[in-house]
C-alpha cells in the first residue's frame, strides 16, 4: 500500500508510469478486500464452532447474540475429554487412522517404485489403472462390500461387521491408489542416473528403495502420509455402514449418532467433539501446510 | 588394475542396432575416449561395460574373464555420470562411501580412503557439505571421488564435462588427467568433444552410427585420418572438403579445383595418387591451418591462388578467413597483419604436402 | 577399422547360453517387480473391481437377494417418482456446485496472487482450512447454523428486517443449503490447483502480452486460460466426480430432507440399502452414477495419455 503515497510524490512526467502503479495499488486494495469477504467466508463455520464450544447449554438456548460468548467455559471440552465414550471414539479413530496409514505406505511405496523404475509386463496399464481406481468413489462400493463381508462371516465365521479393524481393510481402497499415483510421480522425478550409480555401487534394488529412493522422496513420502492419514480420519461413509456398536465407532461417526439423541441436539457439546475431531487434521495442516498443499496438486500436477 | 577387451559386441533395441559389433582391445592403465556425434552409440558401448544395459550378442572381458552376465557391482568398475548423479541427501563423504559402505569395509579403512581421495581431488574442506550446496566443478570432483576411493579395475566416464561451463570444462579436463596420472586406473571415457578426446586419450575410439570409425592416438586421428568422417569430426575448425578431379598436364599429375585453379601435386602426392582414376570425383581436404596467406619466397608443394573472402573471424593470434570455392565454403588461417576483411581480396597458398584426397562417393581416403 | 579382423569362430557357440540366463536375470527383475505390485493388485482388484462387478451381480436380485429379477429393480425404479427426484437433484447439486466451485477458485486464486508474494502463504492458509476439516464435523457446524430456532444466519438477517430463513426445512432453501456447503468445502481445492497453475505461467509471458497491448482481461482471456487449459479440465472433471458421489454433506445437512428433496445418489442408495435393508435396490441406485464416472474417467485418461506422449 505504501506505493500510493510514492506516486503522489512523483514528477509529472511520468503521468503513465503513475497512472500504472495507481492501477495496481487499486488492484491491491479490491483483493484485499475480497480475500478478506473470502476468508470471513471460509472461516465463519470453524469458528462458531468455537464460540459454541464455549456456551452452557442455558447460554445457547437463552437464544442471547449467537456470535458472542457472554460467559465462556471450559465445561463442554472437560466433559467430553473425562467421558470414557469420547475417549474410545477418539482412540479408535487414531488406531484407525495410523494403522491404514501404514498399511497404505507398505503397499503403495515398494508398488510405487516397481511401477516407476522396474518396467515390466503390463506396468504402465497397472499404473493407469490405479489411478482409474481413485476416481471410483466409496458411494459406489459400500453396498456391495457390506453384502461381501456378510457372506465372508457365514463362510468363515469371522465377524468383519461391526468390528472397527474391518475399517483398515476398507480404507486402503481409499487411500493406497492415490499414494502410489503420487508416489509414481515423485519416483520418477529421481533421474536415472541416480538408481544406476547406486547400482554400481552394489546396491540391491532393495538397497535403491530404502536407502536411495525413499530418503531423496521424502516430501513426496510425507505428502503422501498426510494425504492417508487425513482420509482415514475424515471418512464417514465407511464407518457408519460398518460399525454400529458405541465402541466401535469413530470420530466423525461417534459424535453424530451419541451426540444427538432423538430430536435433543446437545449443541454445545456436538460443537465441542466437532472442534476436537477437526483438530488432528488442522494441527497436521497448520505445522506441514508447504507437504499438505504438495500432496493436494500432486495428482494433477505430476500426473 | 585390468584390460578391457570387446568382441564383436552388438546392442539391439527391438529392431534398431544401436551398436553393431565392435571390437576394441584397451590395455591396462589405458585412457582410451569413445567420441562420436550424439546417437553413435559411445554411451551405449560404456553402458554395456558397466553392466547398465545387457549385450545382445558378442562379449565382454575385464581382465580376462567375460562379464557378460556379472551383474554392475561385481564388475569392479565406477562409473562418473554426466549429471554427476550425487545422492542429494548425502553428505559428499557419505556420497564417496556409500559403495564401501554397501560392501561393509571396515570404518577406518572408508575413512583414509575417502580423506585421500578428498585430498586429491582438492575438496577436502567440501566433505560434510551436501551437493546442494556445492557448486558445477565440485560435484564434478566429488563424483571422481566416489569413483577413486572405490579403486576399481576399471573407471568409466560418461560425458562428465559436458555440464560445465567452457572455462571450468578446461580445468576439469587437466585435473582427470592429472587424476589419471595418479591413480593409473584403466578408463573408458565417452565424450562428443572431440577437443576432450584428444587432450585426454592416450588412444581415441571414433565412433558413428553404431560401428568403430577409426581407433588411434590422437596425432594418428589428426594427420592420418581412415575416414571422411573421422577427418571432418576431429580438428576445429574442420577439414575443408574442396570438390576436385586428378588431371595429368604436361605429364605431371596436377589436381583440377575449378577452371581457374590447377594445382601441380608434390611428387610424394603425385606417386601415391597416381593409381586413381582421373574420371573418379573426389574431394580435396585441408585443413585450415595448410590455407594460409601467400609467402614471398615460394615453397615446394605450396601452391597460391587469388580469391576474394566472404567473411573474415580475428580471433587474436590469428585471423579465420571464410570464402567460396565452386559453392563450397573454404576456411583458412591467416596471420592476423594479412591484410584480411571482409569482402576483401587475399592472395593465399594451401600447402598441398598436407593435403588427403577423398573418393567423394565413398568417404575413403585415398 | 583398425582390430576388426579376430577370431570370427569364438562367439557363436556361446551365444545359446548367454540367451538362457540372461532372460533369467531379465525374468528375476520383473517377478521382483511384480511382487512389489502384488498387494496393490490383490487390494485394488479384490476391494475395488470385484465389489463394482459384485454390485451389477446385486442389482439383478431381489430384496432378500435370492431371487434373480433381471432388471426388475430397474424398472422398478423408474416407476417411483422419488428416483426421478432424486436424478433431478444429482445433477443440479453436481453441476450447479462444481460451477460456482470453479468460478469461485479461479476468482480468489486470482486474488491470491495478485497480493505481495510474503502474503500470499497467510491467506492461502487460512483460505483452505475448509478443505482440512472434516466434511463431517463443519456440515455439523453448518446445520447448527441453519438451526430452525436458533439460526446464527437468521439473527444477523433479523438486523437487516429480513425474515427467518428456513434454511433445511423447506425444499428450495434445502437444496440451496447443501450447494452452498459444498462449493464451501470444495472452492478451496479448485482455488490451490488453480493458484498453483497460475505460478507455473512464466511471467515473460504476461510482460510480452502487455507490451502487445494487452490489457487486464486480454492478459487472462489470451494467456492465463489457455495455459491452464488442462489443469481446469482436470480439476473439473475430478470434482464432478466427487460432487456426484457426494455422501457425508447431504446426509448429515438435510439427511435428504424435506420429501426427499435433497436426496442424491449415495444417500438415497444409503436410505434403501443399509436403512431399508434393501441391498440391491440400493446397489441399482447407485449405478446410476456409473455413466457420468464412466464419461468423466474417459476423459481424464485421455488427458494422461497424451501428456505420456509429450513426455
Amino acid at each position: 500500500m505504501s506505493t500510493l503515497t510514492i506516486d503522489k510524490a512523483a514528477p509529472t512526467r511520468k503521468v503513465k508510469y503513475g497512472s500504472m502503479s495507481r492501477d495496481r495499488a487499486w488492484a491491491l486494495k479490491w483483493s484485499y478486500f475480497f480475500l478478506t469477504l473470502f476468508a470471513i467466508f471460509s472461516l465463519v463455520p470453524p469458528l462458531y464452532m468455537m464460540i459454541t464450544s464455549l456456551k452452557t447449554s442455558a447460554e445457547i438456548s437463552a437464544a442471547t447474540n449467537p456470535w458472542w460468548v457472554f460467559h465462556p467455559t471450559l465445561s463442554n471440552y472437560v466433559e467430553l475429554l473425562t467421558s470414557n465414550q469420547f475417549l474410545t471414539f477418539f482412540r479408535n479413530s487414531a488406531l484407525v487412522s495410523i494403522f491404514v496409514v501404514t498399511i497404505t505406505m507398505l503397499i503403495s511405496v515398494p508398488a510405487a517404485f516397481a511401477l516407476a523404475r522396474m518396467r515390466f509386463w503390463g506396468s504402465a496399464t497397472l499404473a493407469t489403472g490405479v489411478f482409474l481406481t481413485y476416481l471410483i468413489p466409496e458411494t459406489l462400493l459400500f453396498l456391495p462390500l457390506f453384502k461381501m463381508f456378510v457372506v465372508f462371516s457365514e463362510f468363515t465365521g469371522i465377524q468383519l461387521i461391526n468390528k472397527w479393524y474391518v475399517l483398515l481393510i476398507v480404507y486402503p481402497t481409499l487411500t493406497v491408489p492415490f499414494c502410489t499415483w503420487i508416489m509414481i510421480g515423485y519416483f520418477a522425478s529421481i533421474p536415472k542416473e541416480l538408481d544406476e550409480a547406486a547400482i554400481i555401487d552394489g546396491a540391491s534394488w532393495f538397497q535403491t528403495l530404502t536407502r536411495i529412493f525413499i530418503p531423496v522422496a521424502f516430501p513426496g513420502i510425507i505428502a503422501a502420509t498426510i494425504f492417508a492419514f487425513t482420509v482415514s480420519w475424515a471418512q464417514f461413509l465407511y464407518p457408519l455402514v460398518f460399525t454400529t456398536s458405541i465402541d466401535q465407532l469413530v470420530l466423525p461417526v461417534g459424535i453424530i449418532t451419541s451426540l444427538i439423541k432423538g430430536d435433543v441436539f446437545n449443541w454445545g457439546q456436538i460443537m465441542t467433539g466437532a472442534l476436537l475431531g477437526a483438530a488432528p487434521p488442522l494441527i497436521i495442516y497448520a505445522f506441514l501446510m508447504d507437504y499438505y498443499i504438495a500432496g493436494l496438486t500432486a495428482g494433477a500436477t505430476k500426473g | 588394475m585390468a584390460d578391457v577387451t570387446l568382441r564383436k559386441v552388438v546392442k539391439r533395441y527391438d529392431e534398431v542396432e544401436a551398436v553393431r559389433g565392435i571390437d576394441l582391445d584397451i590395455a591396462d592403465h589405458e585412457f582410451v575416449v569413445l567420441v562420436g556425434p550424439s546417437g553413435c552409440g559411445k554411451s551405449t558401448t560404456l553402458r554395456m561395460i558397466a553392466g547398465l544395459e545387457d549385450i545382445s550378442d558378442g562379449d565382454i572381458m575385464i581382465g580376462g574373464d567375460v562379464i557378460n552376465d556379472v551383474p554392475p557391482k561385481d564388475r569392479d568398475i565406477a562409473m562418473v555420470f554426466q549429471n554427476y548423479a550425487l545422492y542429494p541427501h548425502m553428505t559428499v563423504a557419505e556420497n564417496m562411501s556409500f559403495g564401501l559402505r554397501l560392501k561393509r569395509y571396515p570404518k577406518a579403512e572408508i575413512k583414509s580412503r575417502v580423506d585421500e581421495a578428498a585430498r586429491m581431488l582438492d575438496i577436502v574442506e567440501l566433505v560434510d557439505r551436501k551437493p546442494k550446496q556445492l557448486s558445477g566443478g565440485q560435484r564434478q570432483r566429488v563424483a571422481m571421488g566416489r569413483a577413486i576411493v572405490r579403486n576399481p579395475k576399471v573407471f568409466l566416464f560418461d560425458e562428465p564435462l559436458s555440464n560445465l561451463d567452457a572455462k571450468l570444462r578446461v580445468q576439469m579436463r587437466i585435473e582427470i588427467k592429472k587424476v589419471h596420472q595418479k591413480v593409473r586406473t584403466t578408463t573408458v571415457y565417452v565424450t562428443h568433444d572431440q577437443v576432450e578426446a584428444m587432450t585426454l586419450a592416450d588412444r581415441v575410439v571414433v565412433m558413428n552410427h553404431g560401428r568403430i570409425e577409426q581407433i588411434g592416438t590422437p596425432n594418428e586421428l589428426y594427420h592420418k585420418p581412415a575416414t571422411k568422417f573421422v577427418a571432418s569430426f576431429i580438428g576445429s575448425p574442420a577439414m575443408n572438403f574442396i570438390p576436385c578431379r586428378l588431371e595429368d598436364l604436361a605429364g605431371k599429375l596436377h589436381v583440377r579445383l575449378t577452371d581457374r585453379i590447377v594445382f601441380p601435386l608434390p611428387p610424394a602426392r603425385a606417386a601415391r595418387y597416381q593409381g586413381v582414376p582421373r574420371t573418379d570425383k573426389l574431394l580435396l581436404g585441408l585443413r585450415p591451418e595448410h590455407i594460409t596467406e601467400a609467402k614471398q619466397h615460394s615453397e615446394p608443394g605450396v601452391e597460391t591462388f587469388d580469391t576474394v573472402l566472404d567473411v573474415t573471424e580475428p580471433m587474436g593470434m590469428e585471423t579465420l578467413i571464410y570464402f567460396t570455392m565452386e559453392g563450397t565454403q573454404v576456411c583458412g588461417r591467416v596471420n592476423p597483419n594479412a591484410g584480411a576483411h571482409d569482402g576483401g581480396p587475399l592472395r593465399l597458398a594451401v600447402d598441398l604436402n598436407n593435403m588427403h584426397l577423398l573418393n567423394e562417393v565413398t568417404g575413403a581416403v585415398l | 577399422m583398425v582390430d576388426v579382423a579376430i577370431e570370427r569362430n569364438a562367439a557363436a557357440p556361446r551365444t545359446a547360453r548367454k540367451r538362457a540366463s540372461l532372460r533369467t536375470a531379465l525374468k528375476r527383475k520383473s517377478t521382483a517387480a511384480f511382487l512389489m505390485t502384488l498387494p496393490l493388485i490383490l487390494l485394488i482388484s479384490l476391494l475395488v473391481i470385484y465389489p463394482a462387478f459384485y454390485s451389477l451381480h446385486l442389482a439383478t436380485l431381489n430384496k432378500s437377494m435370492q431371487r434373480f429379477v433381471g432388471l426388475g429393480n430397474f424398472q422398478f425404479l423408474f416407476k417411483r417418482e422419488t428416483f426421478w427426484l432424486v436424478v433431478e437433484q444429482s445433477c443440479i447439486f453436481a453441476i450447479t456446485a462444481v460451477i460456482f466451485k470453479a468460478l469461485i477458485g479461479f476468482i480468489v486464486a486470482h486474488f491470491v496472487h495478485n497480493v505481495p508474494a510474503k502474503g500470499q502463504r497467510k491467506w492461502r492458509g487460512m483460505l483452505l482450512v475448509p478443505w482440512v476439516i472434516p466434511p463431517a464435523m463443519s456440515t455439523l457446524a453448518w446445520l447448527w447454523l441453519f438451526d430452525p430456532s436458533y439460526s446464527a444466519f437468521n439473527y444477523l438477517l433479523a438486523g437487516f428486517g429480513v425474515d427467518r430463513i428456513p434454511w433445511t426445512g423447506e425444499a428450495g432453501w434445502a437444496r440451496f443449503s447443501v450447494i452452498l456447503v459444498n462449493i464451501w468445502f470444495g472452492a478451496p481445492f479448485f482455488m490451490i490447483m488453480y493458484l498453483a497453475a497460475l505460478k507455473s505461467v512464466p511471467e515473460q509471458l504476461y510482460e510480452a502480452a502487455a507490451i502487445d497491448g494487452a490489457n487486464w482481461w486480454q492478459r487472462i482471456w489470451y494467456v492465463t486460460l489457455p495455459m491452464m487449459r488442462n489443469i481446469i479440465a482436470i480439476t473439473t472433471l475430478f470434482s464432478l466426480i466427487v460432487t456426484f458421489a457426494n455422501f457425508d454433506i447431504v446426509r448429515i445437512l438435510t439427511a435428504g430432507g424435506p420429501l426427499d428433496h435433497t436426496h442424491i445418489f449415495a444417500t438415497w442408495a444409503f436410505r434403501i440399502g443399509i436403512e431399508g435393508s434393501d441391498i440391491p435396490l440400493g446397489a441399482s441406485v447407485s449405478l446410476f452414477m456409473f455413466p457420468i464416472l464412466a464419461i468423466a474417467a474417459i476423459f481424464i485418461l485421455r488427458d494422461i495419455n497424451k501428456r505420456g506422449n509429450e513426455a
